[in-house]
């Protein structure tokens, strides 16, 4: 595997203007396998960094279309059911996440109905791999899109999807080109605050993947580590990294939305009214 | 072509019952706000289902209840022009008008769009993004588009509500010509008598989500079937009345008047502005109880003499200027043929 920052997939790319202070951290190949204890305490391992940012950007690409079509679809069914399932799918959003962890355990878990089915057809445990944390963060982050996403769409001014309709348009082109590009500041912030919401996942995700250094080691799983074996200056890197990452994702989302205000008003003021 | 609905729907309280038939020439659809007017609309375009009824348009069945045909918006082409246009704001003008073309050629697409952007007086505009547009630039586009699309009706829901009167007259007069040239039904819904007026021919009055019969627009204003028929007519007195030995009797006034009562029945009488003057020697003695000033003409509201404070007062126009004050006395002429008996 290429070496770690120069890869089609570098993290560097993201952090922008953290570079430089990411930089003077010791810089070792990533190699995916733990740090071999005689390397010492001090070994900065990469892995946490790639393995959190892939769960975060799975998660969120399911998160993406599941917030938006439960928004889409939700909002128009009868009162009562929608009231249910907006309970339902909002919870996870308060309830403590190590109780979503335990109560997805109590599903995926090796000896559950679901975990025992997919071990018994496919030979694969649902529980404990680096993927595992993708149902916790899915869980956990969903309500998050899916509220901002709901906000959004009812801004949306239905006359537009009605006249589309009378036009000829298939509901699907007015999905995709008339309501997302409406709500388009909405899915968009909901989405990269999903996407650094889900960079800081730790309470369900320690119960469901656990902490196996170069496996399902994530950035807030190895802070804790590190802090629980009194290794005060590894977790400071680490958390200096988290720290700067959000700061980025943060801007960019702030950056977007005045980017959005500017070319609004400047094509106001180029319409020559 | 004609349109034929004969609908119903329950929304909540609310009930719709509509029932007319529109020929190929614009016809008003007329009534105060909230009486039904745009769920009527949104019903023949499919974006609201009837609880029950028939809509054809030119022989095409569009809805049926008892036969289950209920076709989606996209497949009745009927084209229909919101209130504020309903441009899609985030495509320039030639993008909205390209919605609306139902062709599947590119050449034959693009030679539409020409002829749409030149009819319209829209060159210049192709790249422009509906928020940069005026008001009637707006409702060129909006236009354009649904005549893009082909439709074998029309439907303008109170197309010129939010604009103030000078935007309107401009604009209706605009619409008007470009609708001249569309051959089927073209349904106008208003609550503006004049508007109306002067577009339409034909006019049926809607009234707490009931229709009346499609009447000419002449005939409406001359003899309205309802109070409220009356009302958007422009009249603006009415009071209770009785028949009262072949004469009109008005309880509130304790005044019969000498007009043949109908064979229909009625309990209200209503006295266009026209039927009243203010003369030397006219029937009625009544005191003004007060002067309204208004830009045109004053608005003075009478009492007739000798009935209770309690009575309703008439209300009645004069030229402004004339020297009258609240508590001088007046008489006004009733011009007997022009009541209204409802």
């Amino acid at each position: 595997m290429a070496p770690w920052g120069q890869g089609a997939f570098s993290p560097l790319r993201f952090l922008g203007d953290a570079k430089g202070a990411i930089l003077t951290l010791r810089m070792v190949p990533f190699t995916g396998l733990p740090p071999s204890a005689a390397e010492g305490r001090c070994y900065m391992d990469w892995y946490p960094l790639w393995n959190s940012l892939r769960i975060a950007a799975i998660s969120t690409v399911i998160i993406f279309f599941a917030g938006i079509f439960a928004a889409y679809y939700i909002a128009r069914l009868p009162r009562l059911i929608k009231g249910v399932l907006d309970v339902l799918l909002t919870l996870p959003l308060v309830l403590p996440p190590t109780v979503v962890g335990y109560l997805l355990l109590r599903v995926l878990g090796p000896k559950r109905v679901v975990g025992a089915w997919v071990l018994e057809t496919f030979g694969v445990k649902m529980v404990m791999t680096w993927w595992s944390a993708i149902f916790a963060t899915v869980v956990v982050i969903f309500p998050l899109m899916y509220r901002t996403v709901r906000g959004a769409f009812e801004s949306f001014d239905e006359t537009l999807a009605y006249s589309g309709q009378t036009l000829g348009l298939s509901n699907t082109y007015i999905f995709w080109r008339i309501r997302m590009p409406y709500c388009r500041q909405g899915v968009l912030a909901g989405t990269v605050l999903a996407f650094a919401r889900a960079l800081g996942e730790y309470g369900a995700t320690s119960m469901i993947a656990g902490y196996t250094p170069g496996k399902t080691a994530t950035i807030s799983t190895t802070v804790y580590q590190l802090w629980q074996t009194n290794n005060d200056a590894l977790a400071t890197k680490w958390v200096m990294v988290n720290m700067a990452i959000s700061a980025v994702v943060l801007l960019t989302v702030n950056m977007l939305e005045r980017r959005d205000l500017l070319s609004e008003a400047g094509r106001k003021r180029r319409g020559g009214r | 072509m004609s349109l034929c609905v004969d609908i119903e729907k329950k929304l909540g309280a609310f009930h719709l019952r509509a029932q007319f038939e529109a020929q190929d020439e614009p016809t008003a659809l007329l009534g105060a706000s909230g009486c039904g007017k745009s769920v009527t609309l949104k019903c023949i375009a499919g974006i609201m289902t009837p609880d029950r009824g028939h809509i054809e348009l030119g022989g095409r069945v569009l809805f049926d209840s008892e036969r289950k045909i209920d076709l989606p918006p996209q497949q009745r082409r009927v084209g229909y022009l919101f209130q504020q246009y309903a441009l899609f704001p985030n495509m320039t003008v030639e993008q909205n008008i390209l919605c609306g073309i139902r062709r599947e050629h590119r050449a034959e697409k693009k030679a539409l769009l020409a002829e749409k952007i030149r009819m319209f007086r829209l060159e210049g505009l192709e790249k422009k993004h509906p928020a940069q547009l005026s008001g009637g630039q707006q409702q060129r586009v909006a236009l354009a588009r649904i005549l893009s699309s082909e439709p074998e009706a029309i439907l303008l829901d109170e197309p010129f509500s939010a604009l103030d009167s000078y935007l309107k007259w401009n604009l209706e007069l605009e619409l008007a010509d470009l609708l001249a040239g569309f051959g089927g039904p073209v349904l106008w819904v208003s609550h503006d008598l004049g508007e109306c007026y002067r577009n339409c021919r034909s006019v049926c009055v809607m009234e707490d989500g009931k229709t009346g019969t499609v009447t000419g627009m002449d005939e409406m204003l001359r003899c309205p079937e309802s109070v409220s028929a009356a009302r958007l007519a422009g009249c603006k007195n009415f009071f209770a009345a009785e028949e009262n030995n072949g004469a009109v009797y008005l309880p509130e006034w304790d005044l019969t008047l000498l007009i043949a009562a109908k064979e229909k029945s009625f309990t209200t009488i209503g006295i266009p502005d026209g039927a009243l003057a203010l003369c030397d020697d006219g029937a009625l003695r009544c005191t003004i109880l007060r002067v309204i000033p208004g830009v045109e003409e004053s608005i003075l509201l009478l009492r007739p003499e000798g009935c209770a404070e309690t009575a309703p007062v008439l209300r009645i126009t004069a030229a402004r200027g004339l020297p009258l004050k609240a508590g001088a006395r007046v008489t006004v002429a009733l011009d007997l043929d022009r009541l209204l008996l409802l």
